[in-house]
């Protein structure tokens, strides 16, 4: 793989997520905005919050990291952006680890290190945090990694944005039970084995995903 | 005009040859059996009503589309490329979408595509030759449809590669843009390099033509 091409493809996806009108603040607004909402709605036993965080937080990151992704590939196909990078030196399948660590870099990124602070806020003891932000760390980039095949899948429907959850969101539960299991853990004083799940399920949705989300590319490019 | 082969070297483009190719859309046969070859330094019009699958073709030579039947290939003196991988390689692409990102300066936008396509093509002159200097620095959601085209034009110039498809090149541009065109155009065929351009108007450029459609 020619690093000269990757790296500027990462770049142009960053600049355009980090300017204005872009998906970062879109993604950090609405996971704060959710993780507030739910107290709300559940009332001030800190106890009851504390348990519920991570599950609470797990979610409302799967789904603000969603909602960018359904544009991964659907802003560069409808200004036919993506036939010019299709035919550049880069393989598809590069273009789409390109494209999941320019998501991962400009939403799971941020919602990491956003999460200590909601876990805060949820009445979580120190090492609760540490275990929730260290999940998400490890956790979110099988989000992005996943969700790219959901939105090659997707990329020539229109409202593909409404489809890609109910096609990702299943693929996501190992991640949901795994990081929220590391968090509930730590609460119990018990040591499982969450976070080793965990890592091991992200490592290998991280590693094989570009090469379905490329070949659901191709194929649609195609159609 | 060169081409830089698999293993990284230079070798001469030849030509561009298409097989026998059928197209079927959506259970409709577009052509059958299409068969032409196109010489390097040669520009072929491509003609014909809407419908008749020239975007199709378009797309099929640069390795986007799988053709029903038949084989397209680009030659060199070196080697012939006729999987979709390779062939893509070789394709400077101008499609009917201008590719604009309305976040981006024209000026931000090719020297995107110039790391992308790994060339070291001057940005400034490829600006200057599509007119676009004094609007460079300007997010591309403030310019025309022909400024876009313009910059389209500049990105192509710049992509360095051998074989040209281009689809509709002269849509919304004005008297001076598509002088531009023919002017980019014919500097690429004396360099040796091939044009295929889907139109439906003159390019003002000396070529071949084909008509698809009708009796295809």
């Amino acid at each position: 793989m020619r690093m000269t091409p990757f790296l500027s493809l990462l770049a142009r996806d960053i600049r355009l997520a980090t300017r204005a009108g872009g998906s970062v603040a879109l993604a950090l607004a609405f996971f704060a905005a959710m993780a507030t909402l739910v107290p709300l709605g559940v009332g001030n036993d800190l106890k009851l919050l504390a348990r519920a965080a991570a599950g609470v937080l797990w979610v409302a990151a799967v789904l603000a990291a969603l909602l960018s992704l359904n544009r991964l590939f659907q802003a560069d196909f409808e200004d036919g952006s993506l036939d010019l990078i299709a035919l550049s030196p880069l393989s598809l399948e590069s273009v789409a680890a390109a494209k999941i660590l320019g998501h991962w870099l400009t939403t799971g990124l941020p919602l990491t290190l956003l999460s200590p602070l909601l876990g805060l806020m949820f009445g979580l003891p120190p090492e609760a945090i540490a275990v929730l932000t260290v999940s998400l760390l490890i956790g979110t980039p099988a989000v992005s990694a996943l969700g790219a095949i959901g939105a090659g899948l997707t990329l020539t429907i229109r409202r593909g944005g409404l489809i890609l959850p109910l096609l990702v969101l299943p693929l996501l539960a190992p991640a949901v039970i795994f990081g929220a299991g590391a968090v509930r853990g730590v609460l119990d004083g018990l040591s499982n084995g969450a976070l080793l799940f965990l890592a091991a399920f992200a490592l290998a949705a991280t590693v094989l995903s570009p090469f379905a989300a490329a070949a659901a590319v191709r194929l649609n490019l195609a159609g | 005009m060169p081409v830089f082969n698999r293993s990284g070297r230079v070798a001469q483009l030849q030509f561009l040859t298409v097989d026998r190719l059928t197209a079927i859309r959506g259970q409709r046969v577009l052509f059958r059996d299409l068969s032409f070859r196109v010489q390097a330094g040669q520009v072929l019009s491509l003609e014909g009503p809407n419908g008749a699958g020239k975007t199709t073709l378009l797309r099929m030579i640069a390795g986007l589309m799988a053709p029903a039947a038949g084989t397209i290939a680009i030659a060199t003196d070196a080697d012939v490329a006729d999987d979709s991988e390779e062939r893509g390689k070789r394709i400077g692409w101008l499609g009917h979408l201008d590719g604009a990102k309305s976040q981006l300066t024209p000026r931000e936008a090719l020297a995107f595509y110039a790391r992308l396509y790994d060339t070291h093509g001057a940005i400034d002159e490829a600006l200057a030759l599509a007119g676009l200097t004094k609007i460079a620095d300007l997010p591309c959601q403030y310019l025309s449809a022909g400024q876009k085209k313009r910059l389209a034009l500049a990105r192509l110039k710049l992509s360095g590669r051998a074989v040209w498809l281009l689809d509709e090149p002269l849509s919304s541009l004005d008297a001076e843009g598509r002088k531009l065109v023919a002017e980019i155009v014919s500097a690429h065929r004396l360099y040796g390099g091939i044009v295929i351009a889907a139109t439906h108007e003159p390019l003002g450029v000396e070529c071949v033509r084909m008509t698809l459609g009708g009796g295809a």
